[in-house]
């Protein structure tokens, strides 16, 4: 049996070390999607307005984040800020501000999509039994529009999470960069630790990931 | 801006893009060529192959690619498979994409009534015909918006290539920025350039989408 390099994670408190890293990461996704949410909802309502000068801002506005690889945006606010602004942010500051507008753009694609798919008629049909337009909203619209949102947006967090492994490329400290560290500090003792400790980090992001993208399978076929 | 500096950067971004491209549209055939098998796979709910082939979808997406890269490029040096780092990043992209592409095609097979596999035998066709000629063609109509969605999505994955060393767009802004400190300047080739990739793709998509949904598939 080839050293795997497993054990360099039970050493002291390695192990510890780097579940406190995929806490960096899993606390930006969930700031930047308690962020992303709101703002998405209101943008994508505005997006089905009627307001053709105010779609057209947004939609390209909406496509350029959505089209740009999110390494790109996070390099844009990290290294881009301090020239435009003489405004330094930290690397978790920069993350968070991406990816609450990323998630923001996404998440208006999801409720745009959910409120046009929601047919003329029920809009119709709620007037003629005489529902006032809060209502008609209230009791008709929103409810249905939810049932299709809601696994859309839990499949956002799972998206978010996966995202957020690219921090370790503007110098957060999270759990790739603590693995980077352990396989370093160990590479006398046990030189093979790369593999092993590597394995551990992608099967924590897939135990991260796994439970919340089950949740979203079951709810989208609970309500389909 | 400088645009002494733009036009001195040019070239090197020129070069990366292409590497981009290569890697991208390399990585991205063989996750089609993956997604298919995948795919067809499930259709048919072959036994054994068909679970491994659902714990492969669900790995690669709940798992990033930038931890697949790391785990390719230097994790599995140490047992002896050792690969050099444009290998690496097509073969986490066709990892990743694999399973993306799959579930798209999946969705477009589901969305095929059981009765024009039933007509087709009736009509005297045996498997490979009725998949070739009935099946296929109306499933990956179907699945042309997710399948174009996908493919954007995995060019734009290609930008943490720079993690494993490799000389890519992301790869060149960084090294520019630390080199000459032209931030403004390396950072709106870097955009100007993923632009110019993606917003062609992207529009193609579009049309395309629109026109095989005129062609009006099976339904």
């Amino acid at each position: 049996m080839p050293d795997l390099g497993l054990e360099v994670l039970l050493k002291g408190s390695n192990i510890m070390r780097l579940l406190a890293g995929l806490w960096v990461a899993l606390r930006i996704s969930l700031i930047s999607v308690a962020g992303s949410i709101p703002i998405g909802i209101i943008l994508g309502t505005l997006m089905t307005g009627r307001n053709i000068v105010l779609k057209a801002i947004l939609k390209i506005y909406l496509e350029f984040i959505r089209i740009m690889p999110q390494l790109v945006l996070l390099f844009i606010v990290f290294f881009g800020s301090t020239r435009m602004f003489g405004w330094q942010p930290t690397g978790e500051v920069s993350a968070v501000i991406v990816f609450t507008l990323w998630g923001a753009a996404e998440m208006s694609d999801l409720v745009r999509g959910a409120l046009i798919s929601i047919p003329l008629h029920q809009y119709e049909s709620s007037e003629a039994l005489g529902l006032s337009k809060t209502q008609t909203y209230w009791y008709i619209i929103i409810p249905q529009t939810l049932r299709r949102l809601i696994p859309l947006s839990i499949n956002l967090i799972t998206r978010m999470i996966k995202t957020t492994s690219l921090i370790l490329m503007i110098g957060v400290v999270e759990i790739m960069k603590v693995a980077q560290q352990i396989i370093e500090a160990n590479r006398r003792s046990s030189p093979t630790a790369a593999f092993g400790v590597y394995l551990v980090v992608f099967l924590l992001y897939f135990l991260a990931c796994w439970p919340i993208s089950l949740l979203a399978k079951y709810l989208e076929r609970k309500w389909r | 801006m400088n645009w002494e500096y733009i036009h001195k950067f040019l070239p090197l971004y020129e070069k990366a893009a292409g590497l981009t491209i290569k890697l991208g549209v390399i990585g991205i055939l063989f996750a089609i060529i993956i997604g298919l098998a995948c795919a067809v796979i499930q259709y048919y709910k072959i036994p054994v192959i068909r679970t491994i082939v659902a714990i492969y979808i669900e790995l690669s997406r709940n798992t990033p690619l930038l931890v697949q890269l790391f785990f390719l490029y230097y994790g599995l040096p140490k047992v002896g498979i050792s690969t050099n780092a444009e290998t690496c990043g097509i073969v986490g992209l066709a990892f990743l994409g694999g399973s993306y592409m799959a579930e798209s095609f999946r969705s477009g097979f589901e969305a095929i009534d059981q009765i024009q596999e039933e007509s087709a035998m009736s009509l005297g066709m045996n498997t490979y015909q009725t998949m070739r000629y009935v099946i296929l063609p109306q499933a990956v109509s179907i699945s042309v918006p997710a399948f174009v969605a996908n493919i954007i999505f995995l060019l734009k994955e290609t930008s943490v290539f720079s993690a494993i060393s490799l000389m890519d767009l992301m790869f060149t802004a960084k090294d520019l920025i630390g080199l000459y400190y032209k931030t403004t300047e390396s950072l709106i080739l870097l955009v100007v350039f993923y632009l110019l990739i993606l917003l062609p793709v992207s529009m193609f998509g579009t049309w395309f989408e629109r026109r095989v949904r005129y062609a009006g598939f099976g339904t």
